[in-house]
């Protein structure tokens, strides 16, 4: 890959107070971010929450109602597609039907009038990097899923853009592939350096792949960060909830131990660490992963936070774990998954059962949080 | 095409005889192509090599091949007219309805199924109808004389009607649905997300055009050529209507030969050396178009 088309506009790319509305409705809503060059971000949210059309204005195939785009110095937010230093992989990955992979590949290239010779030294380079040199001559219908995603990529990375666009880009793969296409991406990254931006509602691909993670609900970013960041000290419910499972229990902050709150929850008193809080005042929404959990029979011995008076209401045994239902004295249920890595018995629906954790395994919301936001 | 060889080896190779239901599903057609298009085929080549025998309308077969270079060259100069009448009509039917076709598929938006009744529109009333219409519009009361005139592109003494002008534009015309509708079903088939990717790629917006939406289009672009030449090659109500004794096609001589001199075998010879003529230059252009040549 001897070309490089944007030397000049080497640089992070600066969203400032980016917003896209039809009519009414604020697709992306004042969205300011900044994403360093070189990083592997992940847009990360539900259908509909404004990520796609983020970075469909950032490939300038959609206009900002107000705010800019820059990518370092330069301001792209007007730029015409052909003209920005960004390219794209699309959804379904839209190769062209009538080209060969070789000419698929060199459409960027001959675009920008690079000479044959260069050209073919480019485009068999990045066949080799997606492992497919044998393909060139094929059209793309004959290619399976897997290989046109590669190709799709590699057309992309030829152009050596100062940022890559990836829009749902595993959506149509199976699961297997798709773990697979992760690695491999995530590799790419690493080998050629260039910032990609992923665009995807699946949060493990998000979390597997990226170094740094917004995550956007209703056109707004949630919370950004690594993925350890996100996962252990969630900020919002949706957070909460939209990356793996929480638990979130209402309490009431009763006091205070070193490095410690104390939340009264029904009755029972638990630790919370003060630095994974992020309660403005003393009503909170107590949070513990359901992984965090250890479940005993009642009166065998217990340490940590322990909530006593649960019955198992529901078991499903799923090899590496069994995921248990439990209903709580105050009504509601909490779900708690137990390695199956020890020969305890599995406990049966009714049976009576004490929950208990590290204190350093829980986290604190704000009480006007709504507890079901971002739920699958 | 692939598509389509896939379908027969599946359904009608010798693996698969047990069921008789894909032959029972092309009987109806074979049954009427053969009686309606095999069986009259044979009758005219028949036809094409008799002679008279004496009385006006009745004719044995003599085997006389050199029919056909009688009537050849008794009508050179309307057959190379069908053929070039023919092939200007295509190409400004194809001017017209590229766009037309384009702004359908890709910008009408919720017009989109009224544009394609409107369309399909003049189909309502019949050919000849249409086409004496068309005779009234470049008529010397027509509005199209008038503001030719008026700008003075055309002298007052020229008329439009009468003219190769008024045939060739009323063929373009009157096959203009043919040529628009297969049009607008490549297009329409089109993945935008394509043409996305193109402008992604630094082609601006012509480069898009010439190096995507053309070369996707082109199925469109020879179904529809096809349907406009043959049939405009083989017509003769517009150059009768339309023309002057000097514009007269191919079709105006078979006509006059089978109802006017009631000289058959003549008839019969022209017929099947126009059928031959086109399917030459058909075979010729798909083999073309099939390549990436036409590009």
């Amino acid at each position: 890959m001897a070309v490089d088309a944007s030397t000049s506009a080497r640089g992070d790319l600066i969203l400032k107070n980016l917003t896209k509305s039809y009519g009414d409705f604020n697709a992306v809503d004042d969205l300011s971010l900044v994403i360093p060059k070189g990083s592997f971000f992940a847009l990360l949210g539900p259908s509909g929450c404004g990520k796609t059309t983020t970075l469909r204005m950032v490939a300038g195939l959609e206009e900002p109602t107000a705010g800019s785009i820059f990518v370092g110095e330069t301001e792209i937010t007007d730029m015409k597609p052909y003209r920005r230093p960004v390219n794209t992989v699309f959804q379904n990955y839209a190769l062209f039907p009538h080209l060969s992979i070789f000419e698929n590949i060199a459409f960027g290239l001959r675009r920008r009038g690079i000479s044959d010779a260069e050209v073919k030294t480019a485009v068999d380079k990045v066949l080799n990097l997606v492992e497919l040199p044998q393909l060139a001559t094929r059209k793309p219908n004959q290619l399976s899923g897997g290989q046109q995603q590669r190709i799709a990529v590699a057309r992309a990375i030829v152009n050596r853009p100062a940022l890559l666009l990836l829009d749902e880009p595993l959506g149509a793969l199976d699961l297997k592939l798709r773990r697979q296409m992760q690695i491999e991406l995530k590799w790419i990254q690493t080998e050629i350096g260039i910032t990609f931006v992923h665009v995807t509602h699946d949060q493990e691909e998000a979390m597997t792949m990226a170094d740094t993670i917004a995550v956007m609900n209703k056109g707004k970013i949630e919370q950004m960060g690594t993925p350890e960041d996100l996962y252990d000290s969630p900020k919002t419910a949706f957070v909460a909830n939209f990356l793996g499972q929480s638990n979130l229990i209402p309490g009431e902050v009763s006091g205070n131990d070193g490095n410690n709150l104390i939340v009264d929850l029904f009755g029972t008193k638990v630790a919370v660490p003060k630095a994974r809080s992020s309660a403005h005042g003393s009503s909170v929404l107590v949070g513990v992963r359901p992984e965090k959990f250890r479940i005993a029979a009642e009166g065998k011995s217990t340490h940590g936070n322990v909530l006593t008076g649960g019955v198992v209401s529901d078991v499903s045994y799923i090899g590496v774990s069994t995921q248990y239902q439990v209903e709580m004295p105050w009504g509601k249920e909490v779900m708690v998954f137990e390695q199956n890595d020890d020969d305890e018995e599995m406990l049966r629906k009714g049976a009576k059962v004490v929950l208990s954790w590290e204190p350093l395994f829980t986290f604190a919301l704000d009480g006007s949080e709504n507890a079901a936001a971002g739920s699958h | 095409m692939a598509a389509t060889k896939g379908i027969s080896v599946k359904s009608f190779g010798l693996k698969d005889n047990r069921s008789a239901l894909p032959y029972l599903l092309l009987a109806p057609g074979l049954i009427y192509l053969a009686l309606f298009f095999v069986y009259p085929i044979i009758a005219l080549g028949q036809m094409s090599t008799k002679t008279s025998s004496g009385e006006i309308g009745q004719y044995e077969q003599s085997f006389r091949f050199a029919n056909y270079v009688d009537a050849f060259l008794g009508s050179k100069e309307q057959f190379s007219r069908s053929f070039i009448y023919a092939t200007i009509a295509t190409l400004l039917a194809l001017a017209i309805a590229y766009p037309l076709a384009y702004a359908i598929a890709f910008k009408s938006g919720k017009w989109k199924n009224v544009l394609l009744v409107l369309i399909v529109a003049p189909f309502f009333t019949s050919f000849l109808l249409r086409t004496i219409a068309w005779k009234q519009i470049l008529g010397e009361e027509g509005p199209v004389i008038k503001v030719l005139r008026g700008v003075h592109i055309i002298s007052p003494q020229t008329s439009l009607t009468a003219t190769s002008f008024a045939v060739v534009t009323g063929l373009a015309y009157n096959f203009l649905p043919f040529m628009t509708l297969p049009l607008y079903a490549s297009l329409e088939r089109i993945d935008p997300r394509t043409l996305e990717a193109s402008g992604d790629l630094y082609a601006n917006g012509f480069t898009t055009f010439r190096k995507v939406t053309l070369p996707l289009s082109m199925p469109g672009v020879v179904a529809g050529t096809l349907l406009t030449f043959i049939p405009a090659a083989g017509d003769y109500i517009n150059a009768a209507i339309l023309g002057s004794p000097s514009n007269k096609m191919l079709g105006n001589v078979i006509d006059a030969r089978f109802f006017k001199i009631v000289d058959y075998p003549t008839a019969a010879a022209l017929s099947f050396t126009l059928m031959a003529a086109i399917l030459i230059l058909v075979t010729v252009y798909i083999r073309k178009a099939g390549t990436e040549e036409l590009v």
